[in-house]
C-alpha cells in the first residue's frame, strides 16, 4: 500500500470483492435494472410497522445474503462498515446490531458505499484481517420524512429534484482472491460551490465529483479512456451534463464513457422521477446487482466508480448554509 | 466553455443548465383546479344561504366541508396526486391548509399519540396560524389606534 | 331543484375566475421563488389579514364570494375582520380574542378530520402514481 500523487492510495496486494447482494423496493423493481437485484420488495413496509424498521430490516436481510452468497462463515468476517442517511445512522446500527461482527457505523451521505469500500479494503491491505463487509442503505419514504415533507402533503418536486432509491446493497471483501480487484483510492475533499438549493443536489455535488475525478487522474496518470465505464453515485441528469462540461474545460472528455448510477436506476420518462436516484442505495445497489455483474461476465473490466454525497441535514439548509459536496473514488479492476 | 472558478459563477451556470418548471402548464392547472374548489365553495355557500343562514355561518360550514373533503382525500392517499397535478391550485385554497394539519399527523402516528401526532401536527401548517393570528391582533390594534374617527384605515 | 334556479351563474363565473387567478399567483410563487409550501400559505394569509385590515379585500369578497373567502387570504382576511369586529364590542381585549374566535371553526374542524384520518389510514408512498 502506497499514497501516489496527492490523494489516492494505491494497493499493492489488491482486496478482491468477493460477492455482493442488493434488495430494492417497489418502484427500483419497475426500473431499467430490475433483473439484476437480487431481491424486489412488493412494498415499502415489508411488513414491518414504520419505515425506520422497514429500512433496518432491508440492510439487515441484505447482509445477510451477501454472507449467504459469499459462503464465508460470518464469524470469519473481521469487520463491517456501514452507514444510511437517518440521524445517528440507525437504519445500519439497528439493522445490524444481531450480527455479531464487529462494527464501523459510517457517514458519508451517498458516498457512504464507496467509503466503506475504501476503509474495508485499506484495512485488510494492512493486514488487520481477512475478511470485511460493506453496506448501505436508503429508503424513500424514512428520507422525505426526515428530510423534506410528510408524504401526503400536495407538493410538487421541482425538474432539479432527485428520488431517493429505497433498497440497500451490500458487499464482502477478501483480503486476496481472483477479483475484481479494488486497485486505487481516491478520497474526496469537502468541496463547497455555495449551491443552497436542496431540490438540486446534483449541481451542489458535481464539483466534488469533479475535483476527485481530476485528483485520480492526476495523480494515477491515467486517461479516462483507460476505464470501460465511469461511473458517479448520484448526481442525476442535471449534475451529470454539469460534471460532463465542467471536465471537458479541464481537459477531459469522459463523454463516451461516463453514466451516473442515478440515470441508470429510474426510467425518467415513465417513472416520473425527474433528475433521477439518490441516496446511500442509489450507487449501492446499483453497483451490487448491476455493475458487479458486468465485471463478473467481464463486459466491463476497469470501471471507477465514484459515489457522491451531499453534506447535508434539514437544520442546515433551514438555516440558509449552502450544501457542502463530496465524492470517493474507487478503482476496480479485474 | 470557460472554466469555472467562483461561487458566482457556478451559481450563475447551474441555473442555466437545471431545467426549468413548466410554468405554463402549472399555471393553468392551478387556475382550473383552484378555481373549481372555490366553484365548489360557492354552491355549499348558496345553498347556505338559501336555507337562510347568514353570511358568517355560511363561510364557516363552506370552510369546514372543504377541510373535511381534503382531509378525507389526504386519508386515502389521494390528494398528493392532486397537489402533484394542481401545485398552487390545491395548495392555496383552504384544502391546502387542511392538508398540511393531516399529512404530518399521518407521517408521525409511528411516534406516537401525543409526541407524534400530537406535537407534529402543526409543523407545516403552525406558521400559517402564527402569522395570521399575530397579524390579526396588529391589525385589530392599529383598529382600535385609529377607529377614534371611527372609520378603516381606508 | 329550486336551488339551482337560484344560482347566479355570472357569480359562479367571477368565483371561479377569480379563485383561479389567486391560485395562479401562487403557482408563480412556486416556481419562480422556490419557496417552501408553508411560506406561501404564510405570505397569503398574511396578506390577506393586511389587505382585509385596510378593508380592501372586502371588496373582491363582494365581487367574487368564494373565489375570494375559500383561498388561504380569504382565512386571513378573516382573521382581521374577527379581530376588527371584536375591537368594535369589546375594545383592547379583542384584539387578542378576535382573530383566533374567527378562525376557530376551521382549525377545530381540521384537528377533528385529523382524527379520522390518523384513526383509519396509514401514509403511503404513492406519490409516484400520476
Amino acid at each position: 500500500m502506497q499514497k501516489i500523487g496527492k490523494q489516492t492510495i494505491k494497493l499493492d496486494t489488491p482486496p478482491t470483492i468477493l460477492q455482493t447482494a442488493s434488495i430494492v423496493g417497489p418502484k427500483e423493481a419497475d426500473g431499467p435494472l430490475a433483473s439484476y437485484f437480487d431481491q424486489c420488495l412488493e412494498d415499502e413496509f415489508w411488513g414491518e410497522k414504520t419505515w425506520e424498521k422497514a429500512e433496518s430490516k432491508i440492510i439487515k436481510e441484505t447482509v445477510a445474503m451477501a454472507i449467504a452468497k459469499s459462503g464465508i462463515p460470518s464469524e470469519k468476517i473481521d469487520f463491517c462498515f456501514a452507514g444510511d442517511l437517518l440521524n445517528q445512522c440507525i437504519s445500519s446500527s439497528f439493522g445490524l446490531r444481531e450480527l455479531n461482527i464487529p462494527f464501523f457505523g459510517i457517514f458519508g451521505a451517498c458516498s457512504t458505499f464507496v467509503e466503506a469500500l475504501c476503509m474495508a479494503s485499506v484495512f485488510l491491505e494492512g493486514g488487520a484481517g481477512s475478511y470485511a463487509l460493506c453496506a448501505a442503505s436508503s429508503h424513500f419514504c424514512s428520507a422525505e420524512k426526515q428530510f423534506r415533507f410528510p408524504l401526503e402533503l400536495g407538493n410538487q418536486r421541482p425538474p432539479s429534484s432527485q428520488w431517493t432509491v429505497t433498497g440497500s446493497g451490500a458487499a464482502i471483501v477478501a483480503k486476496s482472491g481472483m477479483g475484481p480487484y479494488i486497485t486505487h483510492i481516491t478520497p474526496g475533499k469537502i468541496v463547497d460551490m455555495g449551491i443552497k438549493d436542496a431540490n438540486n443536489m446534483g449541481a451542489a455535488m458535481a464539483p466534488a465529483a469533479l475535483d476527485t475525478l481530476i485528483t485520480h487522474f492526476k495523480d494515477t496518470g491515467r486517461a479516462p479512456s483507460y476505464y470501460d465505464a465511469i461511473l458517479t453515485g448520484d448526481l442525476g441528469y442535471v449534475g451529470k451534463e454539469i460534471l460532463i462540461e465542467m471536465a471537458e474545460t479541464k481537459g477531459y472528455n469522459i463523454r463516451s464513457n461516463y453514466n451516473d448510477c442515478g440515470v441508470l436506476i429510474f426510467d425518467k420518462e415513465k417513472q416520473d422521477t425527474h433528475s433521477g436516484g439518490s441516496g446511500c442505495a442509489c450507487c449501492g445497489t446499483v453497483f451490487s446487482g448491476y455493475l458487479f455483474k458486468m465485471l463478473q461476465q467481464k463486459k466491463y473490466k476497469k470501471i471507477l466508480l465514484m459515489a457522491t454525497g451531499a453534506l447535508t441535514n434539514s437544520t442546515t439548509s433551514q438555516q440558509g448554509e449552502s450544501i457542502p459536496g463530496i465524492a470517493h473514488a474507487v478503482a476496480i479492476e479485474l | 466553455m470557460k472554466p469555472i472558478e467562483t461561487k458566482k459563477d457556478y451559481q450563475a451556470y447551474v441555473d442555466q443548465k437545471s431545467p426549468n418548471s413548466p410554468i405554463i402548464k402549472n399555471c393553468f392547472n392551478a387556475f382550473w383546479v383552484g378555481g373549481l374548489i372555490c366553484s365548489i365553495g360557492q354552491i355549499i355557500f348558496n345553498y347556505c344561504k338559501y336555507r337562510g343562514m347568514d353570511v358568517q355561518m355560511s363561510n364557516t360550514i363552506v370552510s369546514i366541508i372543504l377541510i373535511g373533503l381534503s382531509a378525507f382525500l389526504t386519508g386515502l392517499n389521494l390528494f398528493n396526486r392532486i397537489g402533484k397535478f394542481a401545485g398552487a391550485g390545491s395548495l392555496v385554497p383552504i384544502t391546502g391548509f387542511a392538508n398540511s394539519i393531516v399529512s404530518p399527523a399521518m407521517e408521525y402516528k409511528s411516534e406516537g399519540y401525543v409526541m407524534g401526532v400530537g406535537g407534529k401536527m402543526f409543523t407545516v401548517a403552525g406558521p400559517v396560524l402564527v402569522f395570521g393570528i399575530s397579524a390579526s391582533i396588529v391589525v385589530g390594534i392599529l383598529y382600535l389606534i385609529f377607529n377614534t374617527q371611527s372609520i378603516t384605515l381606508v | 331543484m329550486e336551488f339551482f334556479n337560484s344560482i347566479d351563474w355570472m357569480q359562479m363565473l367571477r368565483c371561479f375566475i377569480v379563485g383561479g387567478l389567486i391560485c395562479i399567483i401562487g403557482q408563480i410563487l412556486i416556481d419562480k421563488t422556490k419557496l417552501t409550501p408553508a411560506r406561501i400559505l404564510v405570505i397569503f394569509v398574511t396578506t390577506g389579514a393586511i389587505l382585509g385590515g385596510l378593508g380592501l379585500y372586502q371588496y373582491l369578497v363582494d365581487f367574487a364570494g368564494c373565489g375570494a373567502t375559500v383561498p388561504l387570504t380569504g382565512f386571513g382576511n378573516a382573521l382581521a375582520k374577527g379581530a376588527i369586529d371584536e375591537v368594535a364590542k369589546s375594545g383592547f381585549v379583542g384584539a387578542f380574542i378576535g382573530g383566533t374566535k374567527a378562525a376557530a371553526g376551521g382549525i377545530a374542524a381540521a384537528v377533528f378530520f385529523r382524527i379520522y384520518c390518523i384513526s383509519y389510514c396509514k401514509a403511503k408512498n404513492e406519490k409516484a402514481i400520476i
